[in-house]
């Protein structure tokens, strides 16, 4: 089964319309999951935690998406480590960046368990709703 | 400050209106398009779009904070609203200020002053303006006395309401108690005041407004009146410019009092002041103050020749309006039509789908203000206008005659559409004869 990127917004779109708030697709050679979060409504400099959108383009591939848009940071504070790099191991609970949306820090969890392969956001830039930040391949 | 990149927090027509005046006057843009917007005709024509959030429009063109962060984070010096949604939001008026971008409209603290229904209605009397008698109500008794005192029927409507929105009718004291109860928890859900007054309902009224525009440097001007009689469930379908069988003398008290009360709450940008018009007593009435640009605005534009969404640009940089009252020149009638995607067959409800043929004519003298192609999809989130008709000639007859065979010659396939109402409507003796009130359409369909 072959889905196009336009394929993906189509299915998160009628999701995103729905009611549903969790949906697992399996069908030969081709896997989608996808967990509906809500956003976060600010206050004032407080930690907030926000789950990220996950599109599973096919072959144990997941691509992390902004649940926000806002300003993509790797680590808890400047010249502080990466939260995650490239190889690193996920948990679904694992928080991967923050996004900042007028002062208030969000706290992204991943969404999904497997490993780090690529990181597409660059430090310090706006993100959009939906975008790509980080590549997982699914654990075996 | 000159603005140089602006943020266009707004879709469908309105953010393509706003997108091509930029486009001529050499203004960069970006547009903050929700998920379900992102191939629209407004994303074509911005010179950027980012995504700010999911179809719905709480999350997505309704929060304040995605939208000062995307306008910051695009390098934005000034944010335009548009109508609906944020348009006379306070909070991100306020919060822009905070980070250094401009505000196209009125300041924060007038937003919140229009806003209050019933603040606008003290400044009114104040000011010395007619206003409907009415009075904030507490209790059901409270109603019942005011509305035992004044007569059956009375209007219900809510302080945080506004735009034909939370107004409801109550025939007599059964219905009264009812709507009161209802009208409370839905004022206190849709606009997070629950506080309700009460006004004499008028039974033949025209509904007509006062455009106004005024600089940062003391100069206010009005721009001529819109006659909006024509509604259904308190939502304009048709409006023109100058308003038909209007004295002269009637006008000019309207424009003045518009500007008596922009004057009174120091309005700043382009404003519309609506009255009502008691056709039975001849009097006028202070009804309200919008502080956006109107869906409306093209028949003022088509009398005048000015650009408003122009007009505001310089008026949000600082820029004096190069004109005064006496160089205003109405020219002309117009007449605007809401081409609106709902289903007659249905009671107009919303009527969502893929247009699959969308022919608009062209004629001389005549406009489309519209954000619909063949291929567009109207989703089910937003309003549902498709396209404002727009006519303009010498008088009114060349208008309607222009507009009359516009709707002729509109195709559009695919989506369910009011034009044959329209078509119908602008054929009626009575509307030709321009003797409309606010309820004439409504019982003319019923």
């Amino acid at each position: 089964m072959e889905l196009s990127e336009e394929d993906v917004r189509e299915i998160l779109r009628i999701i995103d319309e729905s009611h549903v708030e969790e949906l697992r697709i399996e069908v030969s050679g081709f896997s989608l999951h996808v967990r509906k979060t809500a956003t976060n409504t600010p206050a004032g400099g407080e930690r907030e935690h926000a789950r990220s959108r996950v599109a599973a383009p096919g072959g144990g591939t997941q691509i992390v998406e902004a649940p926000m848009l806002g300003t993509f940071y790797r680590s808890e504070a400047p010249g502080e480590p990466p939260l995650v790099a490239v190889g690193d191991h996920l948990e679904p609970d694992s928080v991967i960046c923050l996004i900042e949306v007028m002062k208030l820090m969000n706290h992204v969890q991943a969404g999904v368990s497997g490993k780090v392969v690529d990181v597409l956001a660059e430090d310090g830039a706006l993100v959009e709703f939906g975008q790509p930040l980080f590549v997982v391949t699914a654990d075996a | 400050m000159r603005v140089r990149r602006l943020f266009v927090a707004n879709r469908g027509e309105i953010a393509v209106r706003i997108l091509r005046t930029c486009a001529e006057l050499g203004v960069a843009t970006v547009l903050g398009a929700s998920l379900a917007d992102r191939e629209s005709l407004a994303a074509e024509l911005a010179e950027r779009v980012v995504v700010i959030g999911p179809p719905h429009p709480s999350e997505s063109y309704l929060k304040v904070p995605t939208i000062v962060a995307a306008a910051v984070g695009t390098g934005c010096d000034a944010v335009h609203p548009g109508y609906g949604f944020l348009s006379e939001n306070p909070a991100l008026a306020s919060a822009l200020e905070a980070h250094g971008v401009v505000f196209v409209g009125p300041p924060a603290e007038t937003l919140a002053l229009a806003g209050d229904k019933l603040r606008a209605r003290a400044v009114a009397i104040a000011a010395g303006l007619p206003v409907v008698p009415g009075r904030e109500v507490s209790t059901i008794a409270d109603a019942r006395a005011f509305a035992d005192g004044e007569g059956y029927p009375v209007l219900v409507k809510a302080a945080g309401g506004g735009g034909g929105r939370g107004i409801k009718l109550a025939v007599d004291a059964a219905s009264l108690a009812s709507v009161f109860a209802l009208a409370r928890a839905e004022a206190a859900a849709a606009f997070g005041d629950g506080r309700l007054y009460l006004e004499r309902f008028v039974r033949a009224a025209r509904h007509i407004e006062v455009q106004v525009a005024a600089d940062t440097h003391g100069t206010m001007v009005h721009l001529g009146e819109r006659d909006c009689s024509t509604q259904r469930r308190y939502q304009k379908v048709v409006e023109e410019t100058p308003a038909p069988r209007l004295s002269q003398q009637l006008r000019d008290s309207l424009c003045e009092a518009a500007l008596t009360f922009a004057r009174a709450i120091s309005y700043r940008n382009i404003g519309t002041v609506e009255f009502i018009v008691d056709v039975e007593t001849g009097e006028f009435y202070f009804l309200e103050m919008n502080c956006r640009i109107q869906v409306e605005h093209p028949v003022t534009e088509l009398v005048c020749g000015l650009d408003l969404v122009a007009l505001q640009l310089r008026i949000a940089s600082g820029e004096p309006l190069g004109f005064q009252q006496a160089d205003v020149r109405l020219d002309g009638h117009a007449i605007e039509c809401r081409l609106l995607a709902e289903d007659p067959e249905h009671d107009f409800r919303p009527a969502p789908g893929r247009l699959e043929r969308f022919v608009m004519p062209e004629l001389p003298g005549f406009r489309v203000d519209s954000h619909c192609r063949a291929g567009t999809v109207i989703p089910p989130y937003y309003d549902s206008l498709l396209a404002k008709l727009i006519a303009h000639g010498p008088g009114r007859d060349a208008a309607l005659a222009t507009m009359t065979k516009a709707l002729g010659d509109v195709e559009v396939a695919g989506v369910q559409t009011n034009r044959a109402l329209l078509a119908r409507l602008v054929a009626d003796s009575r509307f030709k004869s321009g003797n409309v009130t606010t309820n004439w359409l409504e019982q003319a369909l019923a």
